[in-house]
């Protein structure tokens, strides 16, 4: 039989090449927040004509408005032709002519400024997005919060369910372990994405880090269901041989179910999706594939780890029998 | 007869039930309305967040923000905005899509008006309430003689504006009380005015003794009352045909301009039409192709069981969408993906029942035994992997709910939902479809091959 544990260094070693880059773009740019979390305004305009404003134009409208620190991008509308802008803004709540404005109504302000620049009478707004500060914020914390509450639950859960095992909070923790691993991974994913492609931070983003999370965990269960059972039967067998059994056991199932159904499904969608889906998908991707290495090379092999408690001998130690 | 035909009829039925309400054409299922609600943005449209003034130091009640839900409901459907749903989140938001509205020309300056109460000078015209009337308040419009534009043959002319004699912020005080006068006490409103508006009122009403006064509110006539004798002291009453609720309700509304709680817009969003038709084309595309491959996948890798795990999934989307159409459940972008990784989880039930099938089969037990050990030991990750999911839905679907993040509250419901219908498919259709399967076969020892093996 394969011994995948006997190279379990190699492949934490291997997560950390992939982490570690993402984590110093990170630590340089910061997360790429749309503006559901940092609030401001995002405003997508088609001209269907194609003739753009240009970049200059746009501001010198939102500068008229008070708006400074005004991003402008262009996009690839539906004809293959440049004809959408992507304007990124401070929150459009303001005062114009000593009367206060709602977001709503400075929009349609700096909209029917755009259609007279352009002499394009068939301009329209494709999406607008304004997101007041306190929401933004608040949305922000409560996410970590109801990621932190999902972890908390699942270790919980885990405890309860694999109670008849020794130690049985352990497994829940190292699913906690391979689960941070998972959030990690996508993190490096969307700082990378945000500074080489502009991807950005937003409420779906959300949604795909905690499926992530919800599929990482249902992964780590079958896996960790198998050593359960394995326990049972298997008794007599070392811990780390018994642990690398139910993985080889489960890797048939790992891999079709992951790699062949959700990510078949998931690549449909990062391919064939609008284009508001695919950073969506291309993460979640990631992410579920993350889920499932990390299961078997880092929440298994961290259990083991545990077991033969290896960090004696991390930092040159020598094994307690020396 | 035996359980494997109870549980073969109760599937068919179920199915044929889900198929029913899955048919666009189903508007009425025993009592209940099957329809498919999209997403703003899989149909374009706009939502708006209102939270309670930050500056605002008093208490927000419950009851304050589901009245001022209320009153935003019923203002927005005054605009002729069809299917708006107001919603209240959490402790100070409220939450509002309006679907198909995507040029917004200040709709939320609309919802946020004050409820505007005028009084009328109808002339001798009686105007029954509930009749929508254009006054010279708010329009730069001329006053028409109401006598001319009734005249037979000219009811198509324009609308006749009328006068408004004085506006509602002219009322002092409000009060709900009992008309005891008559034989049946009705529910009226009673108020005082300021002065200033006693003033106008007193002069009004010397001048037009019996002719009629409509009292306005948002340009809808509340009631009608004819002036019977001058009211000088600054005191009248609004009648109309209230309920002890809708009057509290009204005086809400003209006590405190329109809502009981001052309201900011916190987040705007709006969703081109077209942007939303293409999601939703190339989500479908995307959905028919991913399902295809998985379809041929599981037929090549796990044949026989792969058969039957494909109807149980046809099941389970049929199943799964009749659902969503009954509760409804509103379908958006998230929502779709959350199908997706449901579906996911769904074929995830299956490989691992499968898997343990095939372990069985190689361990030389015979098909019938596989099947039934197989699912044995397939449950508990079954189980323990799906309730973990669950739970991580219900914190998704809290978070969603409390602060207005829409999107994640759809994805959990489908999610969850998806789940659900996913263990059951797993459970009941792919073992009763596949049990039968297996006793078509004769000898089916001798086809492992079917199986995969």
């Amino acid at each position: 039989m394969i011994n995948l544990l006997g190279k379990r260094y190699y492949f934490f070693l291997f997560s950390l090449l992939l982490i570690v880059p993402g984590m110093i773009v990170l630590a340089i740019y910061g997360l790429p927040l749309a503006v559901d979390f940092k609030g401001g305004s995002l405003l997508e305009v088609v001209f269907p004509s194609g003739k753009l404003p240009t970049t200059e134009d746009v501001v010198n409208i939102y500068t008229a408005y008070g708006f400074d620190t005004v991003t402008v991008q262009t996009a690839m509308g539906e004809n293959n032709v440049k004809d959408i802008l992507i304007i990124r803004s401070p929150d459009l709540t303001t005062t114009i002519n000593g009367v206060e404005s709602n977001p709503d109504a400075t929009k349609n302000l700096i909209v029917t400024d755009l259609k007279t620049l352009s002499g394009d009478s068939e301009v329209y707004v494709n999406s607008f997005q304004n997101v007041g500060p306190t929401i933004a914020s608040q949305v922000a914390n409560r996410a970590i919060l109801a990621i932190a509450i999902a972890m908390l639950a699942v270790v919980v859960y885990i405890a309860i369910a694999f109670r008849g095992v020794p130690h049985a909070i352990r497994y829940g923790i190292c699913a906690i372990i391979a689960m941070i691993h998972d959030i990690l991974i996508v993190l490096s994913l969307a700082a990378i994405g945000g500074k080489f492609f502009g991807w950005q931070v937003d409420s779906l983003f959300l949604t795909a880090m905690l499926t992530v999370i919800g599929f990482s965990v249902q992964d780590k269960i079958v896996v960790f269901d198998r050593i359960r059972e394995n326990n049972g039967v298997l008794r007599r067998l070392p811990f780390e041989k018994l642990v690398n059994h139910s993985i080889i056991q489960t890797l048939q199932r790992s891999i079709n179910t992951q790699l062949m159904t959700v990510e078949f499904m998931l690549l449909a969608l990062a391919l064939f999706g609008g284009v508001t889906l695919r950073e969506f998908a291309v993460i979640l991707l990631v992410g579920l594939l993350s889920g499932t290495y990390s299961s078997i090379f880092i929440a298994a092999p961290f259990l083991v780890v545990w077991e033969n408690k290896e960090w004696k001998n991390w930092f040159g130690g020598h094994p307690a029998e020396a | 007869m035996s359980r494997r035909t109870i549980n073969l009829i109760v599937i068919v039925i179920l199915l044929a039930v889900a198929i029913i309400v899955d048919l666009p054409s189903t508007t009425k299922f025993l009592g209940t309305e099957p329809k498919t609600v999209l997403g703003l943005d899989l149909r374009g449209g706009m939502q708006v967040i209102l939270q309670v003034d930050p500056n605002y130091t008093g208490e927000v009640t419950p009851e304050e923000l589901e009245t001022a839900k209320s009153i935003l409901e019923s203002r927005s459907n005054a605009l002729g905005v069809s299917e708006t749903t107001f919603q209240t989140s959490g402790e100070r938001y409220i939450v509002g899509d309006l679907p198909g509205v995507t040029d917004t020309e200040d709709v939320v300056d609309i919802i946020k008006q004050t409820g505007q109460l005028e009084f009328v000078d109808t002339g001798s015209e009686y105007l029954d309430p509930g009749t929508e009337v254009k006054t010279d308040l708010d329009s730069a419009a001329q006053v028409t003689d109401p006598l001319v534009t009734t005249l037979p043959g000219t009811e198509t002319q324009a609308q006749p504006v009328y006068h408004t004699v004085m506006t509602g912020d002219q009322l002092d005080q409000i009060a709900v009380t009992r008309d005891g006068q008559g034989v049946v006490s009705d529910i009226v409103i009673s108020f005082t005015l300021k002065p200033e508006g006693a003033a106008t009122f007193a002069t009004h009403t010397t001048a037009n003794v019996n002719n009629f006064l409509a009292i306005v509110l948002d340009k809808k006539v509340l009631s009608c009352p004819r002036i019977n004798s001058p009211i000088t002291e600054g005191e009248g009453i609004i009648t109309g045909d209230f309920t002890v609720e809708s009057a509290n309700a009204l005086a809400v509304q003209l006590r405190y301009g329109s809502l009981p709680i001052p309201l900011v817009v916190e987040q705007v969003r709006v969703i081109g039409p077209t942007l939303g038709q293409d999601s939703l084309n190339k989500s479908l595309v995307a959905f028919l192709i991913g399902f295809i491959i998985v379809t041929l996948f599981m037929l090549i890798y796990y044949r026989l069981p792969g058969f039957a795990a494909i109807l149980a999934i046809l099941s389970y989307g049929a199943i799964t969408f009749a659902i969503f159409r009954l509760i409804p459940v509103t379908l958006t972008l998230p929502g779709i993906a959350g199908i997706l990784l449901s579906t996911g989880s769904a074929l995830d039930a299956n490989i691992l029942l499968f898997e343990r099938m095939k372990e069985e089969l190689r361990a030389g037990r015979t098909v019938q035994d596989a099947l039934d050990l197989g699912w044995k030991r397939a449950w508990s990750s079954i189980r323990d992997s799906n309730i973990a999911a669950l739970l991580t839905s219900g914190i998704l679907y809290w978070f969603g709910n409390t602060f207005g993040a829409s999107i994640v509250k759809g994805f959990s419901i489908t999610l969850a939902l998806g789940v659900f219908v996913s263990v059951f498919a797993a459970f009941f259709i792919t073992r009763t479809v596949l049990r039968l399967l297996v006793k078509l076969i004769r000898d089916p020892e001798k086809h492992l091959g079917w199986f995969g093996i």
